[in-house]
This record gives C-alpha cells, structure tokens and sequence, in this order.
C-alpha cells in the first residue's frame, strides 16, 4: 500500500486556495521550522462567513494536502461553523493520514482556530478561551 | 525512470542474478551435507569466500557471512567490546554521524556498563587520524569509525586511522558498507582489524553481507546453533545470495577505477549544477567524497514534498528530514555538522551508480530547482526570510 492516500496525493499535488490574502481578516500562523511544519491560514470574512481563505504551508507532503483540504472544508461556512472543524475531520475527508502524519491534521486545526481567534481579536469579538487552547509542545503529536 | 538512490540500495547486477539461479538450479544443496551435491554446495560456498576476501586482501578464513551490513556491525562491535572486557578496556571510540547499527550497538553497549564516546564530525563530516590518536587510552577496547558515510558521502581517512589503531594496539573496526565495491580496500595495508560489508549496496542481493575479522580477532557469536561459519555464525548459509555476492563485489572491484571516474563526473556536474539554486548548500566533504553520492540542503522547504515531486517525475532519491525518518528529529548526520533543524529538513541525497547517464543528471537539475521553487512560493518560512523577517541560514 502507498504511504498516502489518492486523496492525499491528490490534495499535494493540486493544492487547493494556496496564496495569501493582502487585506486578510484574520491570518493563523503555526508550527514551527525545528519542527518542520508550519502553516499560515488567511481569512476573509463577510457576514460572519467565510468569504475567502488561503493558506501557505512548510512542510511534508500531508501537512500540505491537510491545509488544502482545510480550507476547502471551510470555504462559505459560517465561523460558529468553522470552529467546529477537528483534525479528525479533516483526516477523514483524506481518506486517512498515517499514523505519523495525524500531527498535520491537528496542525491545520490549529492553524485555522489561530486565524478565527486573530479576526475576532482585531474585530474586538469576545469569545471564550477555551474555544482557543494552546497546544503546547509538538511533541504530542510528533514522534 | 531515473534511479538515483543507490546509496539505499543498488539494482542487482547480471552476474549476481546469473550466479544466484545457476546456485539455485544446480548447487542447491547443504553446505554441511556429505554427498556431494552437498559439497557441491559446499565448493560454491569457499569459492565465493575466496573470492570476496580476494577483493579486499583478506584471507577466506577471515571471512564471515552475515545477513548484512547492521549484523556484521553488531558482531564486530560486540566481539571486540567483549574482548577488551575481558582485559578490563572498557573505552570505545567512534563518531557522531555512524549508521544507526553501529550507534544503537554502543548505546546498548553503554548500558552494559562500556563507555562511548562519539568524536565530534566537524562541518565536513569527517574526523582525523589525529582527533582519534587523541581520545586512544589505556583501557580503550575499540575504534570504530565508518569508511565512508551513508548520507553525505565523506570518505574518512582511514588509511590513517588505522595506522594509529596499530600502533597504539586498538582494534580498530570499519563500517565499510558504502566503500565495498566503490573505493579501494586492503584491509592488510590499512590495519583495519574487523570490516563489514554488504552485497546490495554493490548490486548484489539484500540480506547478505560479511565481516572481516584479522586473524586472531576472536568473535562472539549473535546467532548460536550449528557450527556453520566456524562456528561463529549459526545457521544454514545462504548459498545463493553468497554466490551472488562474490560476483557482484568482483565486478565492482575489477571495474572500479573506470566506474568512480565516470560517477564522479556525473557527481561534480550535479554539484555544480544544484549550487547554483540560491540558499542551498552541499552537505559533507567536497573533496574527499564518495563517486556517487551528492547530498543538498534547500533552505525554506522539507525534504519529503522534495521526494514526493520528483517521484511524480520518475525521480528516486531520499531525504534526511524528520518526516522521511520517520521521527521527531532529521537526520543525526545533518544535525552532527552543524545543519540547524529547519535546514535539515529540506534535505536531499542523490546517490548514483554508473548507470546513471548525463540525460539523468540533465533531468534532474531541471527538476529540482523547479521543484524547490515551486515549494518555497508556498512555504510561508521562505516567505519570511526572503522579507528579512527570518535570517537565512544557507
């Protein structure tokens, strides 16, 4: 069996809504080069949805394909929405990540979380913390 | 396809397969069997012994058969640790960037009360005869210190180590499992003391492999049971893959000067042609280098996206970053010259063998700078250093 998926693959070799976004709403940036992964997510937000989203990504080939998968994920969705999505999701709808891999699921979680708290603390939105939680060490999810 | 992973593994050569069916159809017998399509077997067996001792100025009976490079590794170290405890040298020397068979031996080594020490590798990735001369004591066991590395290609000075092995009467042990086939070696002229190699590193068969041991190097056994290999290695002897063996280590060996020429040539023009992608840098010794091997960072990718695009172009090479390895950290090699993390996962080794072509090295250096810089048009760590607000480190 291949390492990846066709979905995987699929998602890096056609990355979908790479770019950035100059007049973002909201921008998450996380991971970190040690690690060798990080992702930053852009958001344009209208009427609370999702208007547009992108994403830059460093890292191995399923941290690219869970970023794209991502923001296809929460492309036109409200935010109460867009809080909702786990890495679990995003796994799934790439018909699975290895088990050394599901770190970059939980990246792209993050990533997005990081960018909707980063909207609502320029646009002065309260929100409760624990919607936000920080997730600490990379070691947890590496290795 | 273009194969430029050979220091994984090679492609087998037509000598080794022919010399594997022609024992598999014919000479398929026990070696330790009397009749004589045993001894047949048997014949086929010390043939292939003299042979291989032959190819690196041994003698047969200071050849043993193991099922690869990371046993004959494992033997050596542990015969040799034994040995000197028994003596009370409870010293072993070695380096920061050996293979993994040759690190986890002396990190179980060192729970069993031997003490390691790993000489630092330098930012060319080598060591000197000197650095080893220096960390010899009285009560060192072994000096183990690999003929060439596997990942960034620096052939180290082991003429010379061994010479300082001799003198100050230490074992001294080689790693010689990218060298076998490739580069010269007379274990005799280079007082090397224990030696390991392996068939499918020089287009033999995968799963076999041997160790030199000088005469009067006693080894212990890994594996106990029957008294094949003198005894020392226990286990029916795979016949086949020995024959084959033999014949892929002679061709390499009779063909070497010509075949280093012809890959070294490739080798440089690669070099060349991949320094010239900005922020990258050539990992391990420029000069004193396997023919084949080219090993790169790029800074503000990671090496498995690398992997993965080139393999879409029918490219075959490996990487050093955490990702391919398979754990939370890159490469140690990379990381024992001095390569920060975030470098070392945007690493790449390309390995080649002589059948590699010009038309590969020219579809390469199309490839990866493409490749590198559609990644780092993505790579939000590029971004930041090409806007000032990372330094660069290549």
């Amino acid at each position: 069996m291949a390492l990846y998926s066709e979905k995987v693959m699929d998602h890096f070799r056609h990355p979908r809504n790479v770019g950035v976004i100059e007049e973002a709403d909201g921008v998450g940036e996380v991971g970190n080069a040690v690690c060798g992964d990080i992702m930053k997510i852009y958001l344009k937000i209208e009427d609370g949805i999702v208007s547009d989203v992108k994403f830059e990504t460093f890292g191995c080939g399923s941290a690219i394909a869970s970023s794209s998968m991502a923001t296809e994920l929460i492309k036109g969705k409200p935010l109460s929405e867009v809080l909702q999505l786990t890495n679990k999701a995003v796994a799934e709808a790439l018909d699975g990540l290895p088990a050394h891999k599901l770190h970059c699921s939980v990246l792209a979680e993050e990533a997005i979380r990081a960018a909707v708290k980063d909207y609502y603390d320029r646009q002065g939105i309260a929100y409760d913390p624990k919607d936000f939680p920080d997730c600490g060490s990379c070691a947890g999810c590496h290795g | 396809m273009i194969y430029a992973d050979n220091a994984a593994t090679t492609k087998m050569s037509g000598a080794a397969i022919n010399a594997i069916t022609a024992c598999m159809q014919d000479t398929w017998g026990n070696p330790s069997s009397l009749y004589s399509l045993g001894q047949r077997a048997k014949e086929a067996l010390e043939d292939a012994r003299e042979r291989i001792a032959a190819c690196i100025g041994a003698s047969p009976k200071e050849i043993t058969f193991t099922s690869g490079g990371s046993e004959a590794d494992n033997q050596a170290i542990r015969s040799a640790a034994l040995l000197g405890a028994r003596k009370g040298k409870r010293h072993i020397i070695s380096t920061a960037f050996e293979h993994h068979a040759v690190l986890h031996t002396l990190k179980g080594l060192e729970g069993e009360g031997f003490e390691v020490e790993l000489l630092p590798v330098g930012t060319l990735g080598t060591v000197t005869a000197q650095q080893v001369s220096e960390a010899i004591r009285e009560d060192t066991a072994l000096v183990t210190v690999m003929y060439a590395n596997n990942e960034i290609g620096s052939v180290l000075p082991v003429s010379e180590i061994g010479a300082v092995c001799r003198e100050r009467g230490v074992i001294f042990h080689t790693d010689a499992v990218q060298a076998a086939g490739h580069l010269p070696i007379d274990v005799k002229a280079q007082n090397i003391g224990l030696l390991s190699l392996s068939a499918h590193k020089f287009h033999g068969p995968k799963g076999i492999g041997a160790l030199y041991a000088r005469q009067g190097v006693p080894l212990t056994n890994l594996i106990e049971g029957g008294a094949q290999e003198r005894g020392k290695r226990a286990g029916t002897e795979n016949v086949p893959a020995i024959a084959g063996m033999a014949a892929a280590l002679e061709e390499s060996c009779s063909h070497m000067a010509e075949n280093a020429a012809r890959v070294s040539a490739l080798r440089d023009k690669l070099i060349s042609g991949l320094s010239r992608i900005p922020h990258s840098a050539l990992n391990g010794d420029p000069v004193n280098r396997l023919p084949g091997n080219v090993n790169f960072c790029f800074e503000g990718i990671e090496g498995e996206s690398l992997l993965l695009l080139l393999d879409d172009r029918g490219i075959c090479a490996s990487s050093g970053s955490a990702c391919t390895s398979g754990s939370l950290d890159p490469s140690h090699v990379l990381l024992s010259i001095g390569r920060p993390h975030e470098v070392a996962h945007g690493s790449l080794r390309l390995s080649l063998c002589e059948e590699n072509t010009e038309a590969d090295i020219d579809a390469i250096l199309k490839a990866v700078p493409e490749i590198v810089n559609y990644l780092r048009n993505m790579s939000p760590l590029w971004k930041d250093k090409v806007s000032g607000k990372r330094a660069f480190v290549l």
